[in-house]
């Protein structure tokens, strides 16, 4: 077995976050995770269909970095790997498990489904099945918001891109060229790796010459920084960190995000290549259970707050499962509409 | 008025429209300092600056993506493709972002993008620099492809292309960019769905487009003179295809050749012989004949090359066979 990397560590203490700000991290994170085990039982009752990829275990990244950001009006492009960041984004719940259920009601209208979550009023760009092709889409956000404030001499534009991808799209040509081009423009962009070992059934040490990720940031001059993306708060410093760089008008960062995903690639994987002891070390390491334990520590939260927390969040998605069942499928009248902008 | 070059009727457009919109901005490689390899955009670095003529690095699919998410985002991108044929490298922006990421994301984003370019068969550049995507590209769903052919025509229709709110593949012809022509003074666009009726005839519909149209009007001069009458039409728009203009034809000569730069198969013209036979199959009094480029990679040698594309001779011999047969 190839040797772990040894995971950064983060010291937070009783002022690295207030009471509010950790419910709001802890809610979102717990959202993500009932939710997508919440589509696991869907999609075996045959109530969605085609590839559903799940994030539990990654709870930290998707939370950790988009509540660093301003949500509405900041940039968030995913991955086919996208519930949870649509999630944090404020896409609502039963918006994004009606488009998993292909309903009308859904966020695409459910001509998306799974790997193609959008939201323009939330500021989603997708929702990207092919992996890599979203780092060029942020980067274009990311463009259009230097223009909006250079060209056309918007102050108030400064907002910033979070652009997520996994390791496995560090291989391809869009990460190097949409790299080399953020800082070039020094573009107001986050590219956050979410490394969780695998790209399907390719470990990642098998795929790259240089596993540690962050580190191909310094061949373009930016700042590389790896996580612990197993700690939503370690997660989040170095995003804020990161946001205010962008925001600056210093250019954007490399994050690698250092994670595992507890379930399959997808729901159709049946994950036989990952050992049994990889799987249950990174167990051991579950975010949410690690924001739970600080929140507890530092009595900022306490257990009965973190359980009701779970009883609602899992009414929100009963409440969203409901909303899906109960909503009408697209019109057939309606097969060719939004092919054109026209087809308002 | 003064004659105008095709490339500075294409250039004319990108300034009207940069001046009136000033989310409309150019990017590709080599368009600012450098000026474009074919002079579209020289001296509009100097006009409108770095950020709105963009010289981007070599990576056609990068920056591709990155117009469709600037689009996305309310700018208008305009992609200029140093040769067309490059944009193979970025097929998946254009065809799963461009194309198709309106309908997707069920409405949520529109994407006014127009990607332009010369394309087609030139003089000897060798097989890569010698393509003709527009049959490529015709099958992605989202995506209206617009060739011009002529300088009024050119900057009519770019005009329109920047406006429209929907990704446009806006073809040039690179052996068509020193055509002349004195264009009007005064602001016009054209629409990106109309074909042009080049000439009026009764005799048979010959349906071509691009560089192809002026090899017809070059045999149509011996055709005239020995009587014959064939009505000329210029797509245009290759995607959706004008069958307003295109029926109307047909119902009245019954005939039809196509004349194209692509290759046979699965071509443009192959899309139009279907959708003749689907709705004017009981117009036609012969079958509909369809003269393409041969389906192989351009060759380099210039009689080789000669021989790849329709020549005006063999369009000629085309419509005297077809009404030979004359019922």
């Amino acid at each position: 077995m190839v040797q772990e990397r040894i995971l950064p560590t983060f010291q937070a203490d009783s002022s690295t976050i207030t009471r509010q700000e950790g419910l709001q991290l802890y809610k979102d994170m717990v959202l993500g995770r009932l939710f997508e085990d919440k589509c696991a039982e869907m999609y075996y009752r045959g109530k969605m269909f085609g590839f559903v990829h799940l994030y539990n275990g990654q709870e930290a990244v998707s939370t950790g970095v988009i509540k660093a950001m301003r949500p509405g009006e900041d940039f968030v492009c995913s991955t086919y790997r996208d519930h949870v960041h649509a999630l944090s984004s404020g896409v609502p719940a039963r918006e994004v498990m009606a488009e998993l259920f292909g309903k009308s009601t859904g966020c695409s209208k459910g001509r998306g489904g799974s790997m193609h979550l959008f939201s323009a009023e939330h500021n989603l760009l997708g929702g990207f099945a092919f992996v890599a092709e979203g780092i060029p889409i942020a980067t274009g956000a990311a463009f259009q918001t230097k223009y909006r404030r250079e060209v056309l001499g918007d102050q108030t534009a400064d907002q910033v891109t979070a652009c997520f991808i996994g390791d496995g799209a560090t291989n391809n040509g869009q990460f190097f060229e949409c790299l080399n081009m953020a800082v070039l423009w020094k573009l107001p962009i986050l590219f956050v790796v979410e490394n969780n070992k695998w790209a399907i059934g390719m470990a990642h040490q098998r795929a790259t010459s240089q596993p540690e990720i962050y580190r191909k940031a310094s061949v373009f001059g930016m700042p590389g920084f790896e996580v612990d993306g197993m700690d939503v708060l370690a997660v989040r410093t170095v995003a804020q960190q990161a946001v205010a760089r962008a925001r600056a008008g210093e250019g954007p960062t490399l994050i690698e995000a250092l994670t595992y995903r507890f379930r399959g690639h997808s729901l159709a994987d049946p994950d036989e290549l990952r050992s049994k002891s990889e799987k249950e070390e990174w167990l051991t390491r579950d975010p949410i259970k690690k924001l739970a334990a600080y929140l507890s520590e530092q009595d900022l939260v306490g257990q009965d707050e973190l359980k009701d927390i779970q009883q609602q969040t899992q009414s929100l998605i009963n409440e969203a499962v409901q909303f899906a069942q109960e909503s009408p499928e697209p019109d057939p009248q309606e097969l060719r509409r939004f092919i054109f902008a026209e087809d308002e | 008025m003064a004659e105008v070059l095709l490339f500075n009727a294409l250039r004319a457009a990108i300034d009207e429209e940069m001046a009136h919109d000033d989310t409309v901005f150019v990017l590709g490689e080599d368009v600012g300092h450098y000026g474009g390899s074919y002079k579209v955009t020289k001296g509009l670095y100097e006009k409108y600056g770095d950020l709105r003529i963009l010289d981007t690095p070599i990576a056609e699919n990068s920056f591709t993506g990155m117009a469709v998410g600037a689009a996305m985002t309310g700018l208008r991108p305009i992609i200029e493709g140093m040769n067309m044929g490059f944009l193979l490298l970025a097929f998946n922006q254009i065809s799963n972002n461009a194309g198709m990421l309106r309908y997707t994301s069920g409405g949520n984003f529109r994407i006014p993008l127009v990607i332009r370019g010369p394309g087609g068969v030139g003089r000897q550049l060798g097989a890569e620099h010698s393509q003709r995507l527009e049959a490529y590209f015709q099958a992605v769903p989202g995506l209206k492809i617009v060739a011009c052919s002529t300088p009024y025509n050119a900057k009519g229709l770019l005009k329109s292309a920047i406006r429209d709110h929907n990704p446009v593949l806006f073809f040039e012809h690179v052996l068509l960019y020193n055509l002349k022509a004195d264009l009007p003074e005064e602001e016009y666009l054209l629409p990106l769905d109309k074909a042009e009726v080049v000439r009026e005839g009764k005799d048979v519909t010959i349906l071509t487009y691009s560089r192809m149209r002026h090899h017809v009007t070059q045999a149509l001069k011996p055709l005239t003179e020995e009587g014959y009458d064939p009505e000329v039409i210029d797509l245009i728009s290759l995607k959706p295809l004008d069958f307003d203009t295109i029926g109307a034809s047909i119902c009245k000569t019954h005939r039809v050749i196509i004349v194209e730069e692509c290759m046979k198969t699965g071509g443009i013209g192959a899309e139009l012989v279907a959708s003749i036979n689907d709705r004017y199959f009981d117009e036609l009094d012969a079958p509909v004949v369809r003269m393409s480029s041969q389906d192989i990679p351009t060759p380099y040698n210039g009689r080789l090359e000669n021989l790849t594309i329709v020549q005006p001779q063999q369009i000629v011999e085309a419509v005297k066979e077809m009404l030979a047969l004359q019922v």
